[in-house]
């Protein structure tokens, strides 16, 4: 079978960036093949990366407050590109009350702080959405 | 093939899953790269390699930078290293490409080596040849950071680029054997640091004296990132040493001969692959006691069976 591909990426402006290394770590440690971006990136950019790396998972942590803006993009432009087949998550510093709107716009599950490793791995492990055979 | 005939007409996202297929080796990849094969060729594969941190990526991103602003299409193939122990890895030379993402005129394409030695994974090369049918002008593969005998990269490139750094050994190091001999240019990256003009003329030296080279390459100092910049330097003579490095291997026919020692080298490799398999089962048939006892050497043994295959095969096999 083969590796799940992840895109683990930073949108918007926030430079923190040590719980994106600290998650790409751990899903590489988890034997995933982890794509990872870097700092500032736009909702045109990781849908771009995501198309092009035909990835299964699109991972994105964000800690300055415009999630509710850019992690729906993010879904709508995959979307637009044809893509429905990505498991689409959120991560960091994001109230709970924003999270059942942000799983209405496509993001799948939202982790905040305190999350254990585990707990993400197994959720990607069993919600991917496309078979590793195929 | 369906998504053959949608990725030569230019979809990206049918040349994305079709890499997926070849690299994973999944039953469709024989079609789908003889369905291809027909359009490859015409693309420039130049390869990058390098040690790890000595600017590979970024020197690749200023490289298919000054192609695209000639209006050519660019492909990059990235390779980092897969861990051996759990299969995973942090594929990140696309950190240093930011500038390219929005670029409809770059492909861009992660890969794990995957268990795989010498520099690059099992399936670069067919990765390769996609991106070439996708109709990419350019493509830069880029290899693992490399240490000394990483040299598979030239089986694969019409032109290699050997990125290098001040500070990494004195000039017994530039004349070893293996990667240093594999470079067409070689670059003295991070140009801006100390050491600098010695290493570029130790490696001139070294380089100098390569009897076994017709011409000699030229080591060109460049700063592909300024500390605290986006300036870089040097990287227009670059270009223009890609440029002219194929116009002259076309001339003196080292493209050729080299993209004909790649075809034999791939049909080897194949061959190789399907012949060990069938000398696996082969030896199933074979009483080795003797070699266990340490009475006969595996060599003298290996010798034996060699001829009664050797014979079989000239009268029939006799059971």
């Amino acid at each position: 079978m083969r590796p799940i591909r992840v895109l683990v990426a930073k949108p918007g402006l926030d430079g923190h960036d040590r719980g994106a290394k600290v998650i790409a770590r751990a899903l590489r440690d988890a034997g995933m093949e982890v794509i990872y971006t870097g700092l500032r990136q736009t909702p045109e950019q990781i849908v771009r990366a995501a198309v092009d790396e035909d990835v299964d998972v699109v991972a994105m942590s964000i800690l300055s407050g415009a999630h509710n803006h850019l992690l729906p993009q993010v879904a709508k432009g995959l979307k637009a590109e044809g893509v429905k087949d990505v498991l689409i998550l959120g991560g960091g510093v994001i109230p709970d009350t924003d999270i059942p709107n942000l799983k209405t716009q496509g993001i799948e599950a939202v982790f905040t702080p305190g999350t254990t490793m585990e707990t993400v791995v197994s959720y990607i492990r069993s919600n991917l959405k496309r078979d590793l055979r195929e | 093939m369906k998504a053959v005939e949608a990725m030569l007409n230019g979809s990206r996202r049918d040349c994305a899953r079709l890499i997926t297929q070849v690299e994973n080796e999944h039953p469709k990849a024989k079609e789908i790269l003889r369905e291809i094969y027909p359009h490859t060729g015409t693309a420039h594969v130049v390869g990058i390699t390098g040690p790890p941190g000595g600017g590979k990526s970024t020197l690749t991103t200023r490289l298919a930078e000054a192609f695209r602003a000639q209006n050519k299409r660019v492909g990059i193939v990235a390779v980092d290293p897969t861990s051996p122990f759990t299969g995973g890895a942090i594929l990140g030379d696309r950190i240093r490409m930011k500038s390219l993402y929005e670029d409809e005129g770059v492909f861009i394409r992660s890969m794990g080596t995957r268990g795989h030695l010498g520099g690059l994974s099992k399936t670069t090369a067919g990765v390769v040849q996609i991106l070439d049918a996708y109709g990419c002008d350019v493509i830069f593969v880029e290899t693992v950071g490399v240490g000394q005998s990483e040299v598979e990269i030239v089986q694969n490139a019409d032109t290699v680029l050997m990125v290098l750094v001040p500070g990494l050994g004195d000039d017994i190091q530039a004349i070893k054997a293996g990667v240093m001999e594999i470079g067409d240019l070689f670059i003295i990256n991070k140009f801006d640091l100390d050491g600098a003009v010695r290493a570029k003329t130790e490696i001139e030296m070294m380089l100098a004296t390569d009897q076994r080279r017709k011409a000699i390459p030229l080591v060109y100092p460049v700063t592909a990132s300024m500390a605290g910049s986006n300036r870089a330097e040097g990287i227009e003579a670059v270009v223009e040493g890609i440029i002219k490095h194929r116009a002259d291997s076309v001339e003196n026919g080292q493209w050729d001969a080299r993209r004909k020692a790649q075809v034999r080298n791939e049909i080897l490799y194949f061959l190789r692959g399907e012949l060990e398999a069938i000398l696996k089962k082969e030896l199933d048939r074979w009483e080795l006691e003797k070699v266990y006892q340490r009475n006969q050497s595996p060599r003298e043994r290996g010798e034996e069976i060699l001829r009664t295959w050797i014979e079989e095969g000239r009268h029939g096999k006799k059971d």
